[in-house]
C-alpha cells in the first residue's frame, strides 16, 4: 500500500535533513468517515455526537481540524442553536452537542430521526484537511 | 464482605421497554449471572402508567414484567440471581404484588423476597413544594412549572443507588423500584456486595460508567455498531452485556459464551459517548463521575477491561420528571414511484400544503421530508439521485388543538385519486391522531425527597 497519497510533495536534492523549502506540504481533503466512527443521541432538542478516531494516531488530527466552529458551518441551516465540543483524549473521541438539532425533540418532534439517532453519520459526512501523507 | 479477588455478574436484560422479548431470558439461561437489571421506564412512560392508575388503581406499572417473571422465576430462585427493575412505574406496590402472585403459583412460596422502591413520585406534592419555593423550573427555558401546572400528568424524582442498596441489604431478592437513575440499577448491586460508602466517589463512578454502560442493552455489545458492523458475528441472537465487577472498582464488560453479536473496545467507546453531555460531569444523584478519566482496554475475545475511573462528590439535588400534556400531532406517508418520483412526491406536498392553507387550518408547524431522499442528513445529502425507484412523501402537523390535527389525517388518502399519479404505500390507513405528552426536566433539593423501602416475602 503507498505510503504517499495524491499530489505527494517530492523534496528536491539536497534539501534532506534542513527547513522545509517555502511550498507548504501537499494537503488532501478526507472524509471523516474514513478516519472515525461516532455514534448519536439526544437530550432534549440537542443532538450529542461522539466521534471517535478509528486509530489512536488520527486523534490528535481530528482534535485540531474537528471544531466547534468547523461543525457549525458543517451542519448550517440544521440547527437552530449553537455548537459546543468536549474532548475525551483518554478515549480518543470528541463530544458535541448540536443545539436545537431535533426539532422541538423527544414527542414533539415531527423528524424522522427526532432522536438524533443518525447525526451521527451526518458528521461523518464532514470532511477535514489531512497531511498528503497520512495512510488512511 | 466478599474477598478481594470475587467479581459479581450484573446482566442487562433490558435496553428499553420495547427490546427484545428474549434477552433476559438469554441472560438467565445462557450462563452463571448474580444479577439482572432492566429498564422499563422512558421520559414520558410515567404519564402513560399515570393515566392507567387512575382508571385502575391496580394498575400503573409495566405489565410486561409480569409474564417475563413467569418464564424466569424459577430458574432465577435456583440460581440465587437478583433482580434490579424499574418496572414498577408509579405502582410498584401493585407489581411487586403481581410478582408474588406469579411466584406463589409456580409454587415458590416462601422463597423470594420482594423489595418494593418508592419515594420519587412527587404528582400530590407538586402545588405543596411550589408553595415552598421550589419553582421546578425547566431546565433548558429556566421557565417556572406554575406555567404549564394545569396540564402536569406526572413527576418524579431521578432516586439513585442508595434505596436500591438498602432493599438488597434487607434481603430482597427482586427489586422493584418507581423512576430511579437507570445507572443506579446496576451501580446499587456493586455497592451492596462490596460494601462501598457513599462517598466512595471514584467506586460509585466506576459503578455509574459501568451502569451507562449496559443500560442500553446490546447497544455496547455490537448493536447499533459502526465499526466492521458486516462482520460483527451472529446479530440473530446477540449477547447482552455483562459487567464483571470488582470491589476495587474496575471491572470488566462481557456477554456469554455462544451469543453473536462482539465486545471491543469500539463498540463500548460508541455506548459510552451515547447521549453524553459534559464528559466531565455525568450527574447522578450518587456522583458526579468524569468519563475522560476512563481507561479500555480489549482482555481477549469479547471482553474490556474497565480502570481509572474518577468521580467527585454528588450534588445536593435529583431530576426530575414531570410529563405534561401539550397538544397533538400527526404524520402522513404516501409513496412515489418512478419515474420522477421526487418531483410528483414535492408536487403532493405543495398540493396538500395549499388544501390546508384553504381551509384555514393553523399549525405550530408542518414538517416535509422525503424518505429515500434527504429524511435522514438534509441538506447535506446532496442533490438526490435523479432515477429514485421511489421515494416515500412523509408530511407531519403539530397543533395544540385536536381539530386541525384531525382533519389533516383526513386529507392524506384523497391524494391517491386526485393528486399526482404513480402514487402508494396507504394500506395502513388514516393516520393517528396522536396526544403530545412532553417532557420537562427539573431539580429539586434532595432533602425535599425521602425513598421508602419496603420488603415483602412472597
Amino acid at each position: 500500500m503507498g505510503l504517499k497519497g495524491r499530489g505527494a510533495f517530492k523534496r528536491s536534492p539536497g534539501t534532506k535533513g534542513t527547513r522545509r523549502s517555502a511550498v507548504p506540504p501537499v494537503r488532501r481533503s478526507v472524509q471523516l468517515r474514513f478516519l472515525a466512527h461516532a455514534r448519536s443521541g439526544d437530550k432534549g432538542d440537542t443532538a450529542n455526537v461522539g466521534l471517535i478516531a478509528l486509530r489512536p494516531a488520527f486523534y490528535p488530527l481530528l482534535e485540531r481540524e474537528v471544531t466547534a466552529a468547523r461543525v457549525a458551518e458543517h451542519f448550517r441551516g440544521m440547527l437552530t442553536g449553537g455548537v459546543e465540543r468536549f474532548e475525551l483524549p483518554n478515549l480518543r473521541a470528541l463530544n458535541f452537542l448540536l443545539h436545537g438539532a431535533l426539532g422541538g425533540g423527544g414527542t414533539l418532534s415531527l423528524k424522522t430521526d427526532a432522536q438524533g439517532k443518525v447525526f451521527s453519520t451526518a458528521l461523518l459526512r464532514m470532511e477535514i484537511p489531512v497531511p498528503a501523507d497520512l495512510d488512511v | 464482605m466478599t474477598s478481594p479477588g470475587r467479581t459479581v455478574r450484573i446482566a442487562s436484560g433490558q435496553g428499553f421497554w420495547g427490546d427484545w422479548l428474549e434477552a433476559p431470558v438469554r441472560q438467565v439461561e445462557g450462563g452463571p449471572i448474580d444479577y439482572l437489571m432492566m429498564d422499563y421506564l422512558a421520559e414520558v412512560t410515567m404519564s402513560i402508567m399515570q393515566k392507567q392508575r387512575s382508571r385502575d388503581p391496580s394498575r400503573g406499572y409495566a405489565t410486561d414484567f409480569i409474564p417475563l417473571m413467569e418464564r424466569i422465576l424459577p430458574t432465577v430462585v435456583e440460581r440465587g440471581i437478583r433482580i434490579t427493575a424499574n418496572a414498577g412505574g408509579v405502582n410498584p406496590r401493585a407489581c411487586a404484588d403481581a410478582v408474588i402472585a406469579v411466584a406463589r403459583r409456580l409454587g415458590l412460596a416462601g422463597r423470594i423476597r420482594v423489595g418494593i422502591v418508592t419515594g420519587d413520585d412527587i404528582l400530590d406534592r407538586l402545588d405543596e413544594l411550589m408553595d415552598g419555593g421550589h419553582a421546578l423550573a425547566n431546565m433548558d427555558t429556566g421557565a417556572p412549572l406554575t406555567t404549564v401546572r394545569g396540564s402536569v400528568l406526572s413527576a418524579n424524582a431521578y432516586l439513585g443507588a442508595a434505596s436500591i442498596v438498602e432493599a438488597l441489604r434487607q434481603g430482597a431478592e427482586i427489586v422493584i423500584t418507581g423512576r430511579v437513575t437507570d445507572t443506579g440499577l446496576t451501580l446499587g448491586p456493586m455497592m451492596h456486595e462490596f460494601g462501598w460508602a457513599p462517598d466512595d466517589w471514584d467506586r460509585l463512578a466506576a459503578g455509574t460508567v459501568a451502569g451507562h454502560i449496559i443500560e442500553c442493552g446490546a447497544q455496547c455489545s455490537g448493536g447499533n455498531c459502526l465499526v466492521d458492523w458486516k462482520g460483527i458475528p451472529h446479530l440473530e441472537d446477540p449477547g447482552y452485556p455483562i459487567v464483571e465487577a470488582r470491589a476495587d472498582g474496575t471491572f470488566g464488560v462481557t456477554k456469554h459464551a455462544g451469543t453473536g453479536g462482539r465486545i471491543s473496545v469500539p463498540s463500548i467507546t460508541e455506548q459510552l459517548v451515547y447521549e453524553m453531555g459534559d464528559p466531565q460531569h455525568y450527574i447522578t444523584p450518587d456522583v458526579v463521575a468524569d468519563f475522560t478519566t476512563i481507561q479500555l482496554e480489549q482482555a481477549g475475545p469479547d471482553r474490556v477491561r474497565v480502570k481509572g475511573v474518577r468521580g467527585r462528590p454528588a450534588t445536593a439535588f435529583l431530576k426530575v420528571s414531570v410529563a405534561y400534556f401539550y397538544g397533538y400531532k400527526a404524520v402522513g406517508t404516501l409513496v412515489y414511484a418512478w419515474p420522477e418520483a421526487l418531483e410528483k412526491a414535492r408536487a403532493a406536498d405543495r398540493i396538500l400544503r395549499e388544501r390546508l392553507a384553504r381551509l384555514g387550518l393553523a399549525f405550530e408547524e408542518v414538517l416535509t421530508e422525503f424518505v429515500g431522499a434527504d429524511a435522514t442528513h438534509g441538506p447535506l445529502a446532496g442533490p438526490p439521485n435523479a432515477d429514485l425507484p421511489e421515494v416515500q412523501l412523509r408530511i407531519g402537523v403539530r397543533a395544540r388543538e385536536r381539530a386541525p390535527v384531525e382533519r389533516f389525517t383526513r386529507e392524506i388518502a384523497p391524494l391517491i385519486l386526485n393528486g399526482p399519479p404513480s402514487v402508494t404505500g396507504f394500506a395502513g390507513g388514516r393516520p393517528k391522531v396522536e396526544e403530545i405528552v412532553a417532557y420537562w426536566p427539573a431539580l429539586i433539593a434532595k432533602s425535599e425527597i425521602r425513598a421508602r423501602v419496603e420488603v415483602v416475602e412472597a
